[in-house]
Parts: structure tokens; sequence; C-alpha cells
């Protein structure tokens, strides 16, 4: 059967504009020339949304690149991963974020906390780059 | 008819679309042989290639591949079409940035115009389209080009099935070139020809697509129908199909599912063609639409032949035509009522808002209803629903979850992965 698909609206936005004056009556208010739209966080932290995908980091390994547990990323496939992005990797079939880094000795994924040894990138290792996070959201 | 450019289609078809979906967010699941089961968990709908090698059967009841989930680790998910939907609409968008004109066929095909690109290498164009969906979704499409929509799908057969064509495949512009592909694709395999239509085929000698292009029109029209007869030309390189850029203006909107076990009882019935009813009200909201007409059915299982069997259907007006949904769950519940008969195990029920229209509604003269105030209070209902997850509010008419027997059996969904800030993957340590 023919079925169609409409893609879906667009991330729905705020269409509230910031009418400043609020009284009918009376004078108009000075900043009516000066009304801007809301801002939309959508517009800020997704650059190409067909490939813009969140996910929720687990543990302490990138503490000291600021993620913490929990934290919400935003992650952008359709950048390509290089040395020095923070990444979504995939490594024996499982997610989890690390810093792509390049050593003399080849790429490796390297956590930034001491307690987590960095994985080499190599025939031996089953890794592959899943995305790269743009944004990490954090709650204080 | 007069072109200047030749006319150029392409097919671009996500491979092993539902499987895929799954993988991208479970890449535990890569090289794994997956299946997908249909609503209700009944059979196999789709498959990842590792589970076609292995002989999984498209429609293989589930009991089979419990089996084979022990003895060749066979990954099972039941059908997760909200996640699916997001995905195929993302393939989409990625498509377009790189070709304009579109036409999304179903959740996994998409038909491109590439007379557009005309003098521009549109073998490359598609290369590049083909690696950014797999790269910016995860989900790997094959595309098909040639001079009709019927060549553009036959092509994608191939670069589905030759590995040299790397996802990408076109037939030549020549009719004297393509004799070759046409003679290997059996006439069962052009689109359009279903099997019956292949098997009378077989019977008047036609049994490749070479046949079918090289048989005179007018005898294809006068054997089969005027259908068959546009394949046919199609196959030749005469276009007959366009893409079709504007939206097709829904005519019927269905919303039935086959219950999870059987049920006996009114009360159930009635819970859900009250949610069916609910959905596709809420469905036709966000569409703009009204509905002049409503119909409902219910009927026993078919293949329980050692049970009585019964099913049938009725319809009514609504007037003045309506999207509300309490009006439109009470015509349901009112019609459902009367095709209700006890004593019978149905399996499944349905309801069809018809007769739609998408401008402003004549209004009743005799209607007291205050429109107003429903289209308020539907608009402040879908966007809680939108924004709190589906069925955060809903009429008690739908009943509760945790007593629902007639709801849908999905043992092994997965996580709505895009849509639900509960469900988005979480990383490991």
């Amino acid at each position: 059967m023919k079925e169609r698909l409409r893609p879906a609206p667009e991330t729905p936005r705020l269409i509230r504009p910031l009418l400043s004056s609020r009284v009918e009556a009376g004078f108009p208010s000075p900043a009516d020339d000066h009304v801007e739209r809301s801002l939309d966080l959508n517009e800020e932290l997704i650059t190409h949304p067909a490939a813009t995908f969140f996910l929720r980091a687990g543990g302490r390994s990138m503490q000291g690149a600021g993620i913490h547990d929990g934290d919400l990323l935003v992650v952008d496939r359709s950048i390509p991963g290089e040395s020095g992005t923070v990444v979504v990797a995939v490594v024996d079939g499982e997610f989890t974020v690390k810093r792509l880094t390049r050593t003399t000795r080849g790429m490796i994924l390297a956590a930034e906390h001491p307690d987590y040894p960095p994985i080499p990138i190599d025939s031996e290792t089953d890794v592959s780059i899943w995305g790269v996070v743009t944004w990490v959201l954090h709650q204080p | 008819m007069n072109r200047r450019v030749m006319p150029m289609y392409a097919l671009a078809d996500c491979n092993n679309f539902y499987a895929s979906c799954e993988r991208v967010f479970d890449p535990s699941l890569e090289g794994r042989p997956v299946v997908v089961l249909s609503n209700n968990d009944g059979c196999v709908i789709a498959r990842s290639q590792e589970a076609k090698d292995l002989g999984v059967r498209m429609g293989e009841p589930i009991f089979k591949c419990r089996q084979r989930m022990k003895n060749d680790s066979l990954v099972i998910r039941s059908s997760n079409y909200t996640l699916y939907d997001d995905m195929s609409r993302r393939v989409v968008e990625s498509i377009r940035a790189f070709i304009p004109d579109i036409e999304v066929y179903s959740i996994d095909e998409v038909f491109l115009n590439l007379e557009p690109l005309a003098g521009r290498d549109v073998d490359l164009i598609c290369r590049r389209a083909r690696r950014a969906v797999l790269q910016w979704t995860g989900i790997p499409i094959s595309i098909g080009i040639g001079t009709t929509k019927t060549l553009a799908k036959l092509a994608n057969r191939i670069a589905k099935k030759d590995p040299s064509a790397q996802g990408v495949h076109r037939l030549p512009t020549l009719e004297s070139e393509r004799i070759g592909p046409l003679a290997e694709t059996a006439v069962e395999d052009v689109w359009g020809i279903g099997r019956r239509w292949a098997k009378r085929l077989h019977e008047i000698g036609i049994r490749s697509a070479l046949d079918l292009a090289q048989a005179p029109p007018v005898e294809i029209r006068r054997g089969f129908n005027v259908v068959a007869m546009r394949t046919a030309l199609e196959l030749r390189g005469t276009p007959c199909q366009e893409v079709e850029d504007v939206e097709a203006v829904r005519k019927t909107l269905v919303r039935s599912r086959s219950f999870g076990s059987m049920i006996t009882e009114w009360t159930d019935m009635s819970e859900a063609i009250a949610s069916h009813a609910t959905r596709a009200a809420e469905k036709l909201r966000s569409e703009g639409g009204h509905a002049g007409r409503i119909s409902v059915f219910l009927r026993t299982n078919r293949f329980r032949e050692d049970l009585p069997q019964y099913g049938r259907s009725g319809s009514r007006e609504l007037q003045p035509a309506t999207n509300t949904t309490p009006v439109i769950i009470a015509q349901a519940l009112d019609l459902g009522r009367r095709l209700w008969r006890p004593g019978y195990h149905y399996k499944k029920a349905g309801v069809v808002l018809c007769e739609l229209e998408f401008d402003d509604v004549q209004g009743s003269l005799f209607d007291q209803r205050d429109h107003e105030r429903d289209t308020r209070l539907m608009t402040t209902l879908d966007r809680i629903n939108r924004r709190m997850g589906a069925e955060t509010v809903h009429p008690a008419a739908i009943g509760f979850k945790k007593r629902r027997r007639w709801s849908m059996r999905q043992s092994f969904r997965s996580p709505r992965y895009t849509t639900r800030w509960t469900d988005i993957p979480r990383t490991g340590p």
C-alpha cells in the first residue's frame, strides 16, 4: 500500500514574541520597534537536526572534560571525529564517551580521569566512532 | 511530449530498515542475526542480513524464532514504530540535502527526481547522499537509478545484490544496453507485478522483465489492466509516473489492531474502541482535518476455526464534521455497542474516520455544541500529551494501562531512543 510520510514539523519553537506594551490604551512602549523573537535553545545547540541525537553520560571517566554521570550529551554524527574531539565511540558493542587523541602510536580513546586507562584503536580492538559530542548539559 | 533533457529517477531504499534502526542504538547487535516482529509479536516482518542468511523467513511465527533464539542466538525485537518513524524522517531529510525533489514512497523508500540535476554527475551525487545518510543516521541505503521509476526500482535490486555496485547502481540510458539486466530479472521481481499476475504472465511465456518490456502493450492491457501496461512501458523506458511532490490528501484514517489476547467482555472491547477513536481523533487534529463519517468494525480470529466466527462493521454520519475526541468516542462506542454480540472471542477491532475535510467545516443550523470550547480543550490535551508523552491525559473510556487485556503484546520492544527523554541511550563508564 502506498503510504506517505510527511516530515515531522520542525522542532517546536517558542512563538511568543516579547510584545512589550500590554496596556492597550495609552502610549505605545518605546521598545515596540525593537521586538525580537524569544531565544530557542535548539537553534544554538543543534546545527544538523537529522544527524543530532541525545545521549545520557554514564560513569566518571570524562570528569576532567566536565562530563559527569547523568549529563545530557548533544551528539552530532555529521561531524567527522578528529583528534582532540570528544566522541561517542562503540567499544565491543557498548557506547562510551572519550576524547579521540592522536599519539605517536596511533589513535586512542583517552579518558579524563586517572582511574581509566586509554583504549587503543587498532586492529585488535573493536572500536568505531558513533558521533561527536558538541554540547554537554550539566545540572549543577 | 517534447523533452529537452532525459528524465531520470532514483529509488533510495533503506537496507533491512527496521533491523538497521535497532542496530544504530544497540551496537551490540552488529553482525548478529536480528528479526523484528509484527504488531502483537505475531510473526517476523523484518530481518537483518544475518537473519536472512540463517534462513529465517518473512512471516515466520514467533515460536519458531524462540527456538532459533536458543540455537542460533537470534535477536528478537518487537516493532518500535516510534523509533522507525523518527529515523525515517532523518533519512529523508539527509537525502533532501543532496537531492531536493523527492517523494517519500514508504517508511523506507524514497523516489528522487534527478532530472533537475541533468548535466551533473548523478552517480556521484547519489554516492555522496548514500554516504551521508549512513554517517548521519547510521542507516545503510541502496540507490537505483533509471529513466523511469520502474527501472529505478529494478536498478535498486541490483544495487542491493551486486557487491561491486557499492550501494548505487544505474541502468544504462540506451534500451539496447539494458537487455542484459532486464533478462536477468524475473518478472515477479518487477515493481507492481504481484504473485498472481506473475503466474499468469508465466503461462503466456513472459518470464523476465525483458519479456514484459518487449510484449505488445495493447495485449498486456487487454490481458491484465492499464497498470500492468504502464509497468511494461516503464520497463521500456517510457515514464508513466512522475515524482509526486504534492502531498496526497488523506481520504480515510484507520486505527485498528489485533488484541494481545482474544477478548470476550464488552468492557475490554469498549476500551479498545475508545482508544482507537482517541488516537484517530488525535491524528486527525494533527493534520488539521475533520471527519464527516465514522465506521467501526470488530471480528473474531479467522484462524481459530474451532471457535464460532463473527465479524461486522457499521458506519454513520458525523454532522457537523468533527475532530473532537469525546464526540468521536461517543459515536464509536454507540456503533460498537450495536455490533457487539456476546459469546464470541474477538481478535480485532478498529475505527475508521472518513469523508475527511481539510478546509473550514460548515456548521449545522441545529448544532448546540460549543465548538470553540471543544477546540480549546483538544488543543490543550494535544499539547500536554505531546510534551509529557502519549496518553498522559486520556479519556477514562479507554481504561487504565495496568488492567488492559486488549493492548498490544510487545515483549521485546526497544526503548524509544529518539523521542522520549527517559529512553535516550546511555553511555558506559
